[in-house]
């Protein structure tokens, strides 16, 4: 059993940032309206605001590890460029896409919306996690304000959905292949 | 320093704090967004930017794209931060814009709108 490092970064970037990234955001959105409504059936005590703050900040982390690691790690390994003369595009994925009509689109919608519509996510989740550890249960007192948190928190969401479903699909007809091997567990029977 | 406190609800008392930082906070994201969204279609629409906005030849131009819009939001939030820190703004206004910015971000990230400018 093998992997390569380009391979372990890629589900790094997509299981362990982004997905993981998008697994948080239901709790936050019933946590930061359990703190922020005013008529909420129960009030955060202080531990569980200081346990809403944490939270928050860590999906700002994994946030914005998970953009800087795609953008900065796996996407040079997309975009590269065979040398003349290569006629098996296998590990350069994006001359692949683009390589066939059937396939193009998925980079030039997919790829490129991909590509920058994740990166609203970090902006809106770092704002959100700001406003909410500034705030705390105080944001009761303003209500627009605490619409435009459970606006941008949708608006993270939906932007890593976009991102992370593409990502998805892209890796399906397009993998990221190459780099070392990394043997995990030797030959079997 | 004391805190000014407010009662909310059924007896609740919480710290009473203008929204000020808050809405430089959320105005600011607002013009993260949209940046991604302009410096983005400005790289699409002209090679010049685009080969501008090429800070690192393996990432090529979405690395200066992005590097652009995170300034941008930072020094947005900076400023708004500095000048709201103690004031209380008209919320509304401050939510209409930064919504109508956060769309600019996602319409102009999507390409087929670049083939309309």
């Amino acid at each position: 059993m093998e992997i390569t490092t380009h391979d372990l970064w890629t589900a790094l970037h997509g299981m362990g940032f982004g997905a993981l990234f998008m697994l948080a955001f239901t709790g936050a959105i019933v946590e930061l309206y359990r703190m922020s409504a005013p008529g909420a059936p129960s009030l955060m005590s202080a531990r569980e605001r200081t346990l809403l703050n944490f939270y928050l900040w860590a999906m700002v982390v994994l946030a914005w590890l998970t953009v800087f690691s795609g953008t900065y790690i796996i996407y040079p390994w997309y975009r590269a460029v065979p040398p003349a003369g290569v006629t098996d595009l296998a590990e350069y994925p994006r001359r692949l896409l683009l390589s066939s009509g059937r396939t193009s689109q998925w980079h030039n919608v997919g790829m490129e919306w991909k590509e920058h519509v994740a990166w609203l996510a970090p902006i809106a989740i770092t704002m959100v996690a700001y406003v909410a550890s500034k705030y705390s249960r105080a944001i009761v007192q303003h209500g627009r304000m605490r619409v435009a948190v459970l606006v941008f928190i949708v608006a993270a969401f939906v932007s890593t959905g976009i991102a992370g479903g593409f990502g998805a699909f892209l890796n399906k007809y397009a993998p990221i292949r190459g780099g070392d091997v990394i043997i995990l567990m030797g030959e079997g029977k | 320093m004391s805190v000014v406190q407010n009662q909310v609800g059924t007896g609740e008392t919480v710290d009473k704090i203008p929204n000020g930082p808050g809405a430089a906070a959320i105005l600011a994201a607002g013009v993260g967004c949209a940046a991604v969204g302009i410096v983005t279609l400005a790289s699409e629409l002209s090679d010049a930017v685009g080969n501008l906005l090429n800070f690192y030849n393996p990432v090529g131009a979405l690395s200066g794209k992005t590097t652009v819009a995170i300034i941008v939001w930072l020094i947005a939030w900076f400023v708004l931060a500095r000048l709201w820190a103690k004031e209380s703004v008209a919320m509304g206004t401050v939510n209409l814009v930064a919504f109508i910015l956060l769309g600019i971000g996602f319409v102009l990230t999507f390409p087929p709108v670049w083939t309309l400018f």
